[in-house]
């Protein structure tokens, strides 16, 4: 088993998919189950609320808030893995419900 | 409050508060930046809450994530500061941190502002429904479909428009002064009562969305209200007028969901607290010296409170009436003030007046005639309701009239 970094994204794209009150609490009864389900599977390595903004330094070393240029794509949580390789990881990424609103999971292996 | 109702409760009343500021904040050539602000701040609640739970005070949390989501974006996206934040209200020292003002009180002039803006004239009806649902009550464009059994597309497209003739138009969404409050709060109520409407009256089956849209009229008219520049007598006879509508609501539909018609409702289930609240309203509308509509239609509405028959109810109702068509005619109140003057002279005296109208394209006017020969000449009254049927839209249209050609059969037989 090695660690995977998952770090997932926000970015909506279409308007006609902006949440409802009933979809957000689907999302968040997901994001329950999703986290109960790889704690129960000893899937979890790290589980860490982080702050959604962060710092990005930049090459002229300005200090700029937020890690992304467009408000459409935001930095949501990370949580680090157990999975046998990046194959398994992505199989596991398929399942973050951050997917469901346009969202994406970077994942990146431990070495 | 438990869990599982936390979010919708919060997206309901918080989400409108968020777009309301952040428009308010941006003008509305950027209002899809604070859509996208808004829906991102309860997404991030979605996922951040499910971690640790939710916080002490889930709103402030709200307008926190919010704050700082657009200061980045303003920070961030070079053109948007050029452009906008020279202009934006409170940035009054150029090295000043960006303030995002989150006080209840700004929150209600963002929420009026809002109102002014989006019931604008320039905007077609069925557009403007629409945006008022999306951006003043936070409903989702399928929600929105649902209501009105409309296909997503339709209502995305109809939103889309809406806020392209804002743009175009270059609507400030700013608070309105006394001259805009006086030319304009006439298109602002005329705009909430068709909200209301479509709530009262839409043909989707789906009873607990259609009080919502009722609710949401009433809660912008009474944010109105809460307000000294809007709070008129004419607002107050608006809300009186719903309340004496909302109150029916249950009685209104049986448990098949076919329309019951007034006559043979069950009073118990009228709900007195709002008939208390609608006359309430009255009184508060009865000041000053303007006779809106709404007083009249009030008025009207009033006098339904009571279901029992009397001279001085339809004698009430046909002045109201009188005046009513005097201010804004329209045929649907013209057969119904015939209705309250066959109620108060006769049969005899109502048709006589209703085929003068001759309003030989309107249903209602051949189910009103049905209705008056009824007990005179029942064939007639059979012939009318029957031409009625051919032109009425809506099924719950017909099966009231073909329930009214039945009982006279049974009469008559």
């Amino acid at each position: 088993m090695d660690e995977f970094l998952l770090v997932f994204r926000r970015d909506f794209k279409d308007k006609e998919n902006q949440p409802s009150p009933e979809q957000l609490q689907e999302h968040f009864e997901k994001w329950h189950a999703w986290y109960d389900r790889m704690t129960a599977d000893g899937r979890i390595v790290l589980r860490r609320r982080w702050d959604g903004e962060g710092l990005v330094v930049n090459a002229q070393k300005t200090v700029l808030n937020g890690p992304y240029a467009e408000i459409k794509e935001t930095i949501g949580g990370a949580v680090i893995i157990r999975a046998t390789d990046y194959e398994e990881a992505a199989e596991l990424a398929k399942t973050v419900p951050i997917l469901e609103f346009g969202g994406n999971v970077e994942i990146r292996k431990a070495l | 409050m438990e869990e599982k109702e936390l979010l919708p409760h919060l997206f309901r009343t918080e989400y409108r508060k968020l777009v309301a500021v952040l428009c308010y904040l941006f003008g509305i050539e950027h209002v899809e930046i604070a859509e996208d602000i808004a829906s991102d701040t309860f997404l991030a609640a979605a996922e951040t809450w499910a971690i640790k739970g939710v916080p002490e005070n889930p709103a402030a949390w709200l307008y926190t994530v919010a704050k700082n989501r657009t200061k980045n974006h303003l920070k961030r996206n070079a053109l948007f500061e050029q452009k906008v934040a020279a202009e934006i209200r409170y940035s009054s020292d150029k090295e000043a941190e960006i303030e995002i003002d989150m006080s209840p009180r700004n929150i209600t002039d963002s929420q009026l502002a809002m109102i002014f803006a989006v019931c604008n004239p320039l905007i077609p009806a069925d557009s403007q429904v629409a945006l008022a649902l999306n951006l003043l009550c936070g409903f989702g464009v399928q929600e929105i479909a649902d209501a009105f059994l409309l296909n997503k597309e339709v209502v995305y497209k109809r939103i889309q428009r809406a806020k392209e003739k804002l743009k175009e138009g270059e609507i400030s969404i700013a608070p309105p002064n006394a001259t805009e409050i006086a030319d304009r709060l006439e298109t602002v109520l005329t705009t909430i009562y068709l909200l209301y409407s479509e709530g009262y009256y839409s043909i989707s089956q789906n009873t607990t969305l259609r009080k919502e849209l009722c609710a949401e009229a009433m809660r912008l008219n009474f944010l109105l209200m809460e307000s000294e520049l809007t709070d008129r007598p004419e607002v107050s006879a608006l809300l009186s007028l719903m309340c004496f509508h909302s109150s029916r609501f249950e009685a209104r539909t049986n448990g098949n969901g076919e329309m019951v018609l007034y006559e043979d409702q069950d009073e118990s289930l009228w709900n007195r607290e709002l008939i208390e609240r609608g006359t309430y309203y009255l009184s508060r509308a009865s000041t000053g010296d303007k006779l809106s509509r709404y007083h009249l239609e009030a008025g009207i509405a009033y006098w339904h409170t009571h279901k029992e028959d009397s001279p001085e109810k339809w004698e009430s109702i046909l002045d109201l009436y009188n005046h009513l068509l005097a201010i804004e005619y329209s045929p649907v109140a013209a057969l119904n003030r015939i209705y309250a003057l066959a109620k108060v002279h006769g049969k005899e005296t109502g048709i006589a007046e209703a085929e003068r109208l001759n309003l030989t394209n309107n249903h209602f006017y051949y189910s009103l005639l049905g209705n008056l020969y009824a007990g005179i000449d029942e064939a007639r009254a059979v012939a009318h309701y029957e031409t009625a049927i051919k032109l009425a839209h809506s099924e719950s249209d017909k099966a009231i009239l073909f329930r009214n050609i039945a009982r006279l059969q049974d009469n008559v037989g």
